[in-house]
Formats: C-alpha cells, structure tokens, sequence
C-alpha cells in the first residue's frame, strides 16, 4: 500500500513538469541572445529538466506501469500469462466483497472527516496562544504523530483488549458494558475509529493552530470592539481564515483514511469477518494473500484513480467555494 | 458622550523598568479632534489601547465622564477603533460588515438600516454594499473598516490608528475631508493617531506630541508651527524641521561663538549664563546684506530649488542651517546674515523652551 500513495504523489509531481516546460521555455532567451523569432525556442531546456524526468520515470511512472501491464493480463506463472483485456477491471469493480470494502471505506473516510475536522478544530482553538504553556500543549499534542503507525496499531490493540488492556477492562468492568473488538463488529469498527482520531486529529489540530496564529491580533481587537461574541469570533473571524489550512486538513485526511492499511491490520486484521476489511486490506489479501496478480493490478489502478478524482474534487470545490 | 479622562495613566510592558507610556494626567475634551502626533514606538498605540480598554494601564485611572472604566472590558466602553491595516469581516458583504457592530448592540432594525445607508454615502461605499468584502482593493477595504468605526452614532470616542497609511495618496485628502465632515456632522469625540505632520495639522481641533511617552506639547496646529515649546515638536512639526544652534548666554547676549545672535528673553525672568540652543524655523529666516540681530552669520554651501520657494542651506558656527526664501533673495548668493524674524527666533534650555531671542539694543551692543 505504501508503494501505491508514492506513485499516486510522484504522478501528480510528473504532471506538473510536464505542464510547466512549455511555459518555462519562453523566458530562456531573455537571459542571453536576442530573439529573432517571433517564438523563440531554446530546447536545452529540456537538458535541464531531464534528471527530474528520469527519477519520475523510475520512481513513479515505470512502477505504474508494471502495475497497468499487470492489470490487462492472466498471469499463470512468470512465462505463462495471456492478455485479458479490460477484464480484470470489469470483474473487480462488479466483486461485491470490494464493493462492501469500498463503501466500508467510504464510511469510515466520511467519519474521520466529521470528526477528526471538527475535534481538531476545537484543540486549536482551546491551545494557549502565548506563555510557557505553548511548547508544552505543542509537544503533548503532536505526540501521537511521532508514533510509527504499526506501533499505534499495537499500543491499540493491547489497550483495548477486554481482559489486559486499560481502556478495555475499564469499560467492561468499570462501566459494565460488555466491549470486546475481537468478536463484536461495532466495537471493532469504534475501536478502529477511536484509533484513528486519536492517532491523526493532531495533525489537523495544529495546522488549524498554525492558521489561527498567522491571524493578527488587530481582528480579535476589533472583534471585542464591535461586541461579538466568542462564537462570531469563531464563526466570521477565525473560521473563514482557516480555510486554507481546512482545505488542506481535510485533503490529507481523506486520502490518508482511505488508503488506511497498518493500524486496522495490526488490531483486527480485516475483522471480526469482514467488518474492519478496508479496501486496502482486501487487496493485499488479493495481491499477496492470494497472489492473483491481474485482479490486484487492476484493484489498484481503480483505487488509485478513485483517491485521485475525489482528492480533484475536494480541492476544487474547497478552493472555488466562497471565492 | 462625556470627557475621558487620564489620571495619572501610565503603561509598562515590563513591570515597571521601562515605561511605553509615562505617568500622565490628561482630558480629552468631548466632540474635539485630536490627532496624536509622535515618532513611531512613542507610546501612541499603548495609549489608544488603554482608552479602547485592549491594555489595562499599570497605574492610574481612566474616566469616561464621571464613571471609572480602568477595569471595563473593550466591550462595555462603546469604543470605536479603525487599525492601520484593513479589519474585515471577510465572509460578510460591505453592508453587514457595517452592520455588525450595531447588531450586536440590539439596534431597532430601521435604525441599522439609516446608519449604515449614511455612512455608505458618506464615503462613497454605496455601490459596493452587496459585495463580498473580501473582494474589494485594500483601500476600499480600509475605507468599510473606517466605516464600521463611525457606524455607531453614540460612541464615546473614534480612535484611528494610522488609518490612512495604505490609502494611496489622491484618495487621502478626499477621506481625510469626509472624516473632518463626519467629524462635524456627528459630533464624536476623535482620536487619530499617525506619524504623518501634515495629516496631524490639517485633520485636528488639537494636536498632542507624543515622544518616548510623553506629551511633550498639545495645542492647536499653528500654536506647534509658531510656538513649540519643546525641541522634539520644533524638528518633527515643519518640513523641514526648526534650526538648532547651540549657543552661549553670556551677561543676557546669545553668542554664537564671537558673533552675537541677540539677547535673552526669559519666559519666566531672567535667563543665567549657561549654554542654550537657538531654535528658528527655515520659515522664519530672511537673508541680510549687513550683520542684524536677532540673525547670524553664516556660509552659504547650497540652494535647493523646491519650485515655489528655495532651500538656501548654510553653516552657521560649524552646524547645519536652513532658511526658506523666495526665489529673489536666493538668487543673491553674497548674502551671509541671517536675520530672524521678530519673536520667531526661541532659545531651548535642555529641550525645553525657556525664552525667546530679540533684538540688540545700542546699550548691549559689544
């Protein structure tokens, strides 16, 4: 899975090089000979941007395209597989488990959003603004960003355990409600949910925190001037300066959630039966588990192309909304 | 709709060591306009903040009227306050940016509506009601945030923070006309503070020289051009500032070295020997064919051509001197007396003015 979001990220990057050269090219001869041609070409630009198109090609495109190689055929064995075509994708996007897997994601997606946003919203602006409390709430907060993800996994897995774990003995005993992740599906899928906001609500916490501190102290002044309240602060001061930061928050968390694989994996492994199977769970099971090379191929491109449109989407509409 | 009124006010960021605003016992009278003229880091700020209540002075108290608000939150003071930089509310069109702060005072709705259509038309927002205020040019913003501060009709006091600085300069003297109109027409007590002179003395019913935390001198502008009571005010007021030549008073004569500028005029009796500094504004000097006092002797060393008026600069004993003459004196470059004007020449004694410079009589003359 990891491999998957370093090519989703490196095609963006090859796209926008490929973009800017013709708009880079024009300004070359400026710097030296005069031009003589209504459009002046100078093709050693192509020189200079060579070593940024070999390191996308071998870090992103020709992964990629191994990917897609594989996605069209039926590999029976290294020397032995046929081209199936479109086939693989037609049989993937009509599987009902990735189906249920795709709209467990999607679910589980749209909770972290409404949660994780909102809550970390909440921190940021609960944090100190100034005094010596501000490194403090800083490193408390960021402290479960530097836990490696497969340990968060672990640290949850043990501390939601119905007969060890702190947080499990005490609400089975403590509170008397019967809470066990490894046989109840809804308590596995809060579990995994719990972790997750618990895990990644930092990190949109203090990037909200670090837009609320670019706002200058002049708009809060003039806010306590004309009366509002600590709400209209929030609401028409404070909120609408977050939006670039927001935007940014939410785009990370959505691609991050839905592309979660080491924390689940780690605490349920895909279950009790398929309750906690995210899609990418499912298609390492398909990929490695099962090692049906055609189907994972094009499992993956589906999955890559969806992250990629919605991503597209978000941020078109975050950033034109409002304008 | 009273006084404010300082009370021995003072401000401290540092508990004491060093004052932004020193101890100071200060009216504000109700409806002037005042513009608070200073250096920057003089303590202007500090001092709009303890009036608007956003800064607590360390000591002494402030009174709107006869009620102590020194602890009253900015909230409870109906303070107005239009800072140096555009303060919108960005998701919210011109019309409710203007709005808001008389909606959070429970205004009747007609009234809201009134206020707001006035102080549109007032300065020229009246097209631009409905658009996003995000969407406006910087000054255009600053122009709904200076509106914002005159929205509320009862307030008791309009402090403008600099507001004109990102203005551009044609639009300035249009605003600063609508603010001294508003001014006129609403009767609010004004408070503006900037660094810039020429605002200061064309805007103000009083101006108040503020200079490492203190008020150096208050007064209507010409009283700060004709007569400044203290150095500061004599270079920072006047483009460019006063003339100042250290001097000696020696038996009641100013000398200058060997030449004698005039004699000492004590403002309370007679001045001692000591040394003093002579102050005269460019203004206020002429140029002579003989040795006339008061005046001094100097050399030329430039004209400046400023068009309407030249700069004759000039080393009067070794030190800097300007006078501001019209193009026919200027062009006589043989002249090397300066003669100053009659009770516009003043002699400062540490900074502060202790008398004036007049004429020689036959009996002093050496």
């Amino acid at each position: 899975m990891s491999e998957k979001t370093a090519v989703a990220g490196s095609v963006v990057a090859g796209d926008i090089v490929t973009d800017d050269l013709p708009a880079e090219q024009p300004a070359e001869p400026w710097a030296g000979e005069p031009a003589d041609d209504v459009k002046p070409r100078n093709n050693r630009a192509w020189l200079l941007v060579l070593p940024v198109v070999v390191s996308v090609a071998f870090t992103a495109v020709i992964p990629l395209m191994t990917v897609v190689n594989y996605s069209v055929q039926d590999v029976f064995s290294p020397v032995d597989r046929i081209f199936v075509g479109l086939e693989w994708f037609r049989s993937v996007s009509r599987d009902p488990e990735v189906r249920a897997a795709f709209l467990r994601t999607l679910m589980f997606s749209l909770q972290v959003l409404l949660l994780e946003i909102p809550l970390g919203v909440l921190i940021a602006v609960c944090m100190p603004r100034r005094g010596r409390l501000v490194p403090v709430a800083l490193v408390v907060v960021a402290l479960p960003l530097l836990i490696p993800w497969n340990v968060v996994g672990t640290m949850w897995q043990i501390f939601a355990r119905a007969d060890i774990g702190l947080a499990g003995w005490v609400i089975n005993n403590g509170l008397g409600i019967d809470f066990n992740y490894t046989l109840d599906s809804t308590d596995a899928w809060i579990t995994v949910l719990l972790m997750d906001i618990w895990h990644w609500t930092p990190l949109v916490a203090l990037l909200a925190y670090a837009g609320l501190r670019a706002i200058p102290g002049p708009y809060f002044q003039a806010a306590q001037i004309d009366g509002a309240s600590a709400w209209q602060v929030f609401r028409h001061i404070q909120l609408p300066r977050l939006r670039g930061v927001l935007t940014i928050a939410i785009l990370l968390r959505f691609m991050d959630s839905f592309m979660i694989y080491t924390e689940p994996f780690v605490v349920t492994g895909g279950g009790p039966g398929n309750a906690t199977s995210f899609l990418s769970i499912l298609l390492s099971k398909v990929a490695v588990g099962q090692f049906d090379l055609g189907p994972a191929g094009a499992f993956s491109l589906l999955y890559f192309l969806f992250v990629q449109i919605v991503s597209f989407v978000f941020f078109t509409v975050l950033t034109r909304t409002g304008r | 709709m009273a006084d404010i009124r300082f009370e021995g006010v003072g401000h401290s960021y540092d508990g004491g060591r060093t004052w932004a605003l020193r101890p100071m016992t200060w009216t504000w009278r109700h409806a002037k306009a005042y513009a608070l003229l200073g250096p920057s880091g003089c303590g202007k700020t500090t001092l709009l903040n303890i009036i608007s209540g956003l800064l607590t002075p360390t000591v002494g108290r402030v009174w709107f009227g006869d009620r102590d608000v020194t602890e009253v939150p900015t909230a409870g003071r109906n303070i107005a306050q239009v800072f140096q930089f555009p303060v919108l509310y960005e998701s919210m069109s011109v019309y409710n940016n203007l709005a808001f702060p008389l909606r959070n005072r429970r205004y009747p709705k007609q009234e809201i509506d009134a206020r707001v259509r006035k102080v549109s038309r007032l300065l020229g927002l009246d097209g631009h009601l409905d658009r996003r205020s995000r969407r406006l040019d910087p000054g255009r913003q600053q122009i709904v945030s200076l509106g914002r501060g005159l929205v509320r009709a009862d307030v008791a006091a309009v402090l403008l923070d600099e507001p004109l600085t990102v203005i551009d300069p044609a639009l300035k003297w249009t605003l600063r006309s609508k603010l001294k109109e508003i001014h006129r027409e609403t009767g609010h007590t004004l408070i503006y503070v900037t660094h810039d002179q020429t605002e200061a003395l064309t805007f103000a019913d009083e101006v108040v020289v503020l200079n490492d935390g203190d008020v150096v001198q208050a007064g209507r502008p010409t009283e700060l051009f004709l007569a400044p009571e203290h150095e500061f005010v004599g270079h920072f007021i006047g483009s460019p500032g006063m003339n100042m030549v250290p001097a000696e008073i020696v038996g009641g004569v100013v000398r200058v070295g060997a030449a004698a500028a005039g004699r000492a005029v004590g403002t309370g009796g007679e001045l001692a020997d000591g040394p003093v500094r002579i102050g005269v504004r460019p203004e206020f000097v002429q140029m002579s064919a003989q040795p006339v006092t008061p005046g001094l002797p100097g050399r030329i060393t430039g004209v400046d051509r400023m068009g309407a008026y030249h700069l004759v600069r000039a080393e009067v004993d070794g030190h800097p001197f300007v006078a501001k003459v019209d193009r026919a004196t200027a062009a006589a470059r043989d002249v090397e007396h300066f003669r100053f004007a009659a009770d516009r020449a003043f002699l400062f004694r540490d900074a502060v003015r202790c008398g004036a410079l007049a004429p020689l009589g036959e009996e002093a003359q050496p």
